[in-house]
């Protein structure tokens, strides 16, 4: 039994999530997006700063709330993120990220996992005014304000 | 009343019951499952599933239309099941007694078919920080739809809505509507409605009681109550899923539209005019759930054949016992109230353990319990957590599944150690 936790908890997603990497604000970001998990109620919010070419991501960092499964993914994200271009990062396979942090993940842990970069895509997509693709598409509200 | 047998104890023996249940004959990653998650479902016992099964085997087809006897017997099937129900709340008729998916699709339902036409700009729904959503997104939509005021009152730790607020509520606006829940699903708190039922009365407003987590535990009387609207959910009570009930006062339906138009629901159907049919069939469009409903009233035979006072008592000694046991895990916060003002559910967290994580790591000991909002955001706002764990209890719940429960928190401290 412990062997299944160390499976899903293994020692680099405890690092991660213990010591987020890229955990905090960029004021006056160039792109920036917050997202929730409507399951549990976790929020994540990302922010960009393109270097001077308006194109690559020169630093990335994230806020928010969640579980060791979506901290610690969106703290490899980070990481994964910095130095590539915008377009490189919105149109990331989610395997890639998967592959890094390699614990067998059931559809709703999967949700957690993914939730860092789902909102990255979307901060990324919006700087850019590309659409957003199928599936992060229609988050529409009732606003109450 | 099929097989059921009545316990003459004074206490309910849920190690016996559990026979009932056959969810509790397989064993998950190795272990026997402690299923602490009834608050979000109940698991069904074998009477329920055998009527239901019985019905379709012997008395299945359209309700309320053909002539023929097999069709009689349907119709007589369903209608057993809404006396069942009338009974089970002490409704006046049955007419009043509505069959829905659930109680969200009830709570819907007033607020569409009643607030789409007595609700306005200076009126006020008023509902408290302790609602699931289903009594909360739906006045929450409809007043703002129609330019009325949607109000909440917030509450204390124990999950009681703060009562000071009304005077200041009462002076500023029209109460249109008071919603709130008898049993919380996420604190456990059993409410005493007397006061805000008495106050809407007071203010012309109608008092929608959502009864989804009182019904499974509780004897419920809508007279006693006083109350003008109740909702329930038979999956939460050993009934199936795909059934609930709405109960209204006889004359606020009669005055009201319908929520749901088509078949069954008319009187008569012309190009120019139809009139809608009479309660309760105004408010049941289209073929009922049938078997579901005949299922509902064979799981409110079976909880009664026990008996809901012996299910209250076992459920205050569980909620007694866990709070007790869990209180002794190191870094643990418990929400809610003592164990003789909630019903058997526990919410809490683990310091530094996210929800899911706990969740998880119990999951593969055997341990089934909820982490997350429990479809209550603005209490979890409050609370000033995304999410916590819920460990929640039904009749068929052992002591022991709390010590599987408290064993395996401390093996989630080791992980995140």
């Amino acid at each position: 039994m412990s062997g299944a936790f160390d499976q899903m908890y293994r020692e680099v997603i405890l690092d991660h999530y213990k010591n987020p990497r890229g955990h905090g604000t960029i004021e006056d970001p160039d792109a920036e997006a917050d997202g929730q998990n409507p399951l549990c109620g976790d929020e994540v919010s990302i922010y960009v700063a393109f270097a001077d070419d308006g194109e690559t991501i020169a630093e990335v960092k994230f806020s928010g709330r969640g579980c060791a499964i979506s901290q610690a993914a969106t703290s490899m994200l980070m990481e994964m993120s910095v130095g590539r271009t915008a377009t490189e990062v919105a149109t990331m396979e989610k395997e890639e990220l998967l592959e890094e942090i390699a614990i067998p993940l059931t559809p709703v842990r999967l949700k957690c996992a993914m939730l860092g970069l789902t909102t990255l895509k979307v901060a990324l997509h919006k700087a850019k005014g590309t659409p957003l693709p199928e599936g992060l598409a229609g988050f529409d509200e009732l606003e109450l304000t | 009343m099929g097989n059921v047998v009545v316990n003459t104890a004074t206490k309910l023996d849920a190690h016996a019951l559990r026979a009932d249940f056959p969810i509790f004959e397989q064993e998950f990653h190795g272990k026997p499952l402690a299923f602490l998650d009834s608050a979000a479902s109940s698991q069904k016992p074998r009477q329920m599933l055998e009527a239901m099964n019985r019905f379709y085997e012997t008395s299945y087809a359209n309700v309320h239309r053909g002539v023929y006897e097999l069709a009689e017997r349907a119709t007589e099937g369903l209608e057993h099941a809404r006396e069942r129900t009338r009974a089970f709340i002490n409704a006046p008729s049955t007419r009043e007694v509505i069959f829905l998916r659930n109680a969200t699709e009830a709570l819907n339902l007033v607020a569409y078919s009643w607030g789409l036409n007595n609700l306005g700009p200076g009126d006020a729904v008023v509902v408290t920080e302790l609602e699931h959503h289903s009594n909360f997104v739906p006045w929450q939509y409809i007043a703002k739809r129609q330019g009325a005021d949607f109000l909440m009152l917030s509450i204390d730790e124990s999950g009681d809505p703060d009562l000071s607020q009304l005077e200041e509520i009462a002076r500023d606006h029209t109460v249109k509507v008071v919603a709130t829940n008898l049993v919380s699903n996420s604190l456990g708190t059993i409410h005493d409605l007397v006061p805000l039922v008495e106050w809407a009365h007071e203010q012309n407003a109608i008092f929608v009681c959502d009864a989804a987590q009182a019904a499974p535990h509780m004897k419920l009387d809508v007279q006693a109550l006083d109350c003008d609207f109740l909702a329930i959910s038979g999956h939460k009570m050993c009934g199936p899923s795909g059934i609930g009930a709405l109960w209204g006062r006889a004359e606020l339906l009669q005055s009201m539209e319908p929520f749901l138009l088509g078949g069954h629901m008319i009187s008569s159907v012309r190009a120019d005019k139809t009139m809608w049919g009479e309660l309760p069939h105004k408010f049941e469009a289209g073929t009922a759930p049938m078997a579901e409903a005949v299922g509902l009233g064979a799981a409110i035979d079976y909880l009664e054949a026990i008996g809901l006072d012996k299910i209250e008592a076992h459920e205050h000694e569980l909620a007694a016992y866990a709070l007790g046991r869990l209180g002794e895990v190191p870094g643990i916060t418990l929400y809610g109230p003592s164990a003789e003002r909630r019903a058997g559910v526990v919410s809490f967290n683990l310091e530094g353990i996210h929800p899911h994580d706990v969740a998880q790591i119990l999951d593969l000991q055997g341990v089934a319990i909820r982490a997350g909002h429990h479809c209550c955001q603005p209490l979890m706002h409050k609370l000033g957590v995304a999410a916590t764990n819920r460990a929640s209890f039904y009749l068929y719940t052992i002591p022991e599944e709390i010590d599987q429960l408290v064993e395996g928190l401390y093996a989630v401290r080791k992980v995140f150690a």
